[in-house]
């Protein structure tokens, strides 16, 4: 077991530096961030001195040397934008987009796993064409799209709901959060919807498959042969087995989720770290740039790893053969 | 930020106690402070946001003229030494009084070199205490443009930095931040009570200011809003009372909804189109650059019908200009602003005469995510000039990378956008566009362009402490580049904000927010 975790610790670092060092190289392309901090009527000699004192004057490779030895000491940099420690900006960012993550994939896993099953159980239901039909849209909406639309029925023609921010915040422990008060919650309920909603429809399509296929093996007609009450059948039995792909799935969508929640945190000027990381783009920001993909690469390499260790609880099977 | 947060945690909990009143304003723009350290940034917005709590020297009042603030008077003592009364009485944010010494560790913190703004106090060299209450300002040399530069030099208090170890600015080649980047402590008309980057920026009203508070706001709720339609939306679900930009394409819908108005004005913003100097085209190396020869500048100028890129484009919003700077503007004179007119017919005979009878090829850079619709105009542009046999390759791009790309002297005719800002004069085309570009001069004139006369005539204005005599120096270089056809100036940008009709938030052409002078019904 802790040879496995030492060789994945590896491999997280690998994949890191390769995410980095392809990074630095588009830097290049994606803008100068020289031009973004000076004067718009700044001579080319006080350019010129910007570019020395950032260091960005040196070759590519030299920069990119700096920024590792840098990052191994536990520093990340300052912002060229806000001057302030790359670090302070994104553990400022995380909890918001955590906790937007977390809601949103409670709300996909609590809603997509009960519908997918309902629809395996009675695949030929009207109830579950509907839902399949549905689902369909859901999948193929753009989230900016959901997300206006819900703004403009639900804040702006209702007036339930709150457009866009995080509402009042509470500070725990350095950690800011938006579940203790009334006008978190409700800022929460959009955006989360929102970014659940892909999610959503796609793990119910997928226990619906796997439902459907685990229901039509041998074990589980034995079982009902043995006249097993279809309570246990369906759900212990047959659900068990079908949410192995699940977690997988699961567990690379919240990644995903957490990287690219851009969107949406856009939309509804959600403060989290895709917001920090849109603005860092267009000023060419490449300190902060660097330490959120940085951040990303760990992030998936941790959910994978994660994943692994659930394999193990889920299914038994797995457990005696790693041992 | 534990302890902004914390601060706006007990900001919250104390307005909840309140009872709720119409003197919170809450308005809502698409970017957010960078920073509330004056000298960390150059951002206009920032430096916009930094103006409520901090106070200047001397500031713009309701017609953007120039009048006495902290300062009180100034004096001319030698061409290089300026001399400033302080105003008496007057209180930081903190309690403590204002004094010469904080003004001198404000002028000594912003031409550091670690200082992000120092270019905009480059002709100061340093600044002395006199007495208590009057400072001197020591001079490079002559320089005519100093009380402009100071309308955006934020005052800060020597003790607090002292206090909160930022005497000096943060720094960010060496990883240095300050106190001063999330905290602010000034003399002006609103105190910062907590600043949430991209969340929201508290204010209150400063009841120990100074001045005489022209407006009846007690709390001020600053909430970055960066997507447009959820900006509108924010106002139209009156969680907002004023969104500063609104879009072009909203104005009708968010005019049409009861209760809530759009305040329209041009701002200083002026749209242009430069050329390539260079004695061949950047996009077909080899061959010779039409773009020298002042006939064909004059075609592209005329075959422009600027009226319906106005109408059509610009949805009537903006203000078709044919001189380099804008109305307010040292350096304006009607006279050099008048159209030159649509005449297609007219720009194929220039063409002809220029040895170009059947047009010829060029490209046309533009930005698609700086200006308003500055990919369209573009697009509209260059279909205008292929009517007239020039054929126009036409390169849009965001403006991370355009601007770099512009920079270099890589494009063959290029659009920019400048609004003379801070200084608010028009010798900041002169010397920045119309020079060459050495000594200092010419930092946006990245294409080769040298007019010797434009360089004899920056050189002189620099250092002219006459004004009338420095603004027939400015006519007469707008006048040179109109008549040489140098660029082709477009329109000033339309600035729109909207607001619940409750509220009465005055608008200036610089694009600031200035809610002291807000009034909330």
């Amino acid at each position: 077991m802790l040879a496995a975790l030492a060789s994945r610790l590896a491999q997280a670092l690998l994949v890191m530096l390769a995410v980095t060092a392809i990074a630095f190289v588009m830097f290049r392309y994606v803008g100068d961030p020289v031009a973004m901090m000076s004067r718009e009527d700044a001579s080319p000699a006080e350019k010129a001195e910007l570019r020395k004192t950032l260091g960005l004057d040196r070759p590519v490779l030299v920069q990119y040397g700096e920024f590792v030895g840098r990052v191994a000491t536990g520093d990340l940099g300052v912002s060229f934008r806000n001057q302030r420690p790359v670090a302070d900006l994104l553990g400022e960012r995380l909890p918001a987009t955590l906790e937007l993550v977390i809601v949103a994939t409670i709300l996909s896993l609590s809603i997509g796993v009960p519908i997918g099953v309902l629809c395996a159980l009675n695949p030929e239901g009207k109830a579950a064409r509907l839902v399949q039909t549905v689902s369909l849209i859901g999948i193929s909406m753009p989230t900016f799209v959901t997300g206006i639309a819900l703004i403009l029925v639900f804040a702006v023609i209702l007036r339930w709901l709150p457009s866009f921010g995080r509402g009042d915040v509470v500070l725990v422990g350095g950690w800011t959060t938006g579940f203790l008060t009334k006008s978190g919650w409700a800022s929460l309920v959009l955006p989360s919807i929102t970014l659940a909603l892909y999610q959503l429809t796609l793990i119910m399509r997928l226990v619906r498959a796997e439902m459907i296929d685990v229901l039509s093996s041998d074990y589980i007609r034995f079982a009902r042969a043995r006249g097993l009450p279809a309570r246990y059948i369906n759900f212990h039995l047959a659900l068990r087995n079908a949410l192995m792909p699940v977690v997988t799935v699961t567990g690379l969508q919240i990644g995903s989720l957490i990287a690219f929640a851009i969107v949406t945190e856009t939309v509804f000027q959600w403060p989290g770290m895709g917001l920090l990381f849109i603005q860092a783009v267009s000023f060419a920001d490449v300190p902060v740039m660097a330490a959120y993909l940085l951040f990303v690469g760990f992030l998936f390499v941790v959910i994978n790893m994660a994943v692994d260790l659930i394999y193990t609880i889920i299914d038994p099977r797995l457990r005696t053969r790693r041992a | 930020m534990k302890r902004s947060v914390l601060a706006a945690v007990a900001a919250l909990s104390l307005l909840a106690a309140a009872p709720a009143n119409a003197q919170t304003l809450k308005w809502a723009a698409p970017g957010d402070a960078v920073s509330f350290d004056p000298n960390a940034q150059l951002d206009s917005f920032t430096q916009n946001i930094q103006s409520m709590v901090y106070d200047t020297l001397v500031r713009r009042n309701r017609q953007l003229q120039i009048e006495p603030s902290l300062a009180t008077s100034w004096e001319i003592v030698a061409p290089d030494r300026w001399r400033f009364k302080l105003r008496q009485g007057v209180k930081f944010h903190d309690g403590q009084p204002f004094t010469a010494d904080d003004v001198v560790a404000t002028v000594m913190r912003t031409i550091d070199p670690g200082s992000r703004n120092k270019g905009n106090l480059a002709t100061v060299k340093t600044a002395e205490k006199v007495d208590d209450q009057t400072v001197d300002f020591v001079l490079t040399g002559p320089y005519p443009l100093l009380l402009n530069d100071l309308t955006g030099i934020f005052v800060m208090s020597k003790p607090w930095m002292i206090q909160h170890d930022s005497i000096k600015p943060g720094n960010t080649s060496t990883g240095v931040t300050t106190f001063a980047s999330t905290h602010a402590n000034g003399t002006g008309p609103f105190k910062l009570e907590s600043y949430e980057p991209d969340a929201r920026t508290v204010m209150s009203a400063n009841e120990g200011w100074w001045d005489k508070p022209e407006h009846n706001i007690k709390r001020l709720e600053f909430r970055p809003i960066k997507s447009d339609a959820t900006r509108v939306a924010a106002l139209l679900s009156g969680e907002i009372d004023m969104i500063a930009a609104v879009p072009l394409q909203d104005i009708p819908r968010v005019s049409s909804t009861a209760g809530v108005k759009v305040v329209e004005d041009p701002s200083l913003r002026l749209i242009f189109l430069g050329f390539n100097w260079k004695p061949e085209l950047q996009g077909q190396p080899g061959v010779k650059n039409p773009l020298l020869d002042v006939k064909v500048r004059q075609a592209l100028w005329q075959s422009l019908d600027m009226d319906t890129l106005q109408k059509r484009i610009m949805r009537g919003k903006s203000r078709n200009i044919a001189t380099m700077v804008a109305p307010p503007v040292p350096g304006y004179s009607a006279e050099a602003d008048k159209p030159i007119g649509y005449d297609p017919a007219a720009a194929k005979k220039l063409l002809a005469d220029a040895g170009y009878p059947n047009g010829f090829k060029t490209g046309l850079a533009c930005p698609n995510d700086r200006y308003i619709a500055d990919e369209q105009l573009c697009l509209a542009i260059a279909s205008m000039w292929t009517r007239v046999g020039v054929q126009v390759d036409l390169k849009t791009e965001s403006k991370a990378t355009y601007f770099p790309r512009q920079d270099r002297g890589e494009t063959d005719i290029w659009m920019l956008g400048w609004a003379t800002l801070p200084p608010m004069d028009g010798f900041s085309v002169l010397s920045a566009i119309f020079a060459s570009r050495k000594d200092g001069f010419g930092g946006a004139n990245a294409n080769g362009m040298s007019i010797p006369a434009m360089d004899e005539l920056a050189k002189k204005a620099a250092v002219e402490l006459d004004e009338p005599k420095r603004r027939a120096m400015l006519a007469e270089s707008f006048k040179i580049a109109r008549d040489q056809a140098l660029f082709i100036p477009l329109h000033l940008q339309p600035l729109a904000w909207a607001m619940k009709t409750n509220v009465d938030m005055p608008q200036f052409a610089d694009e600031y927010v200035r809610p002291w002078f807000a009034k909330v019904n």
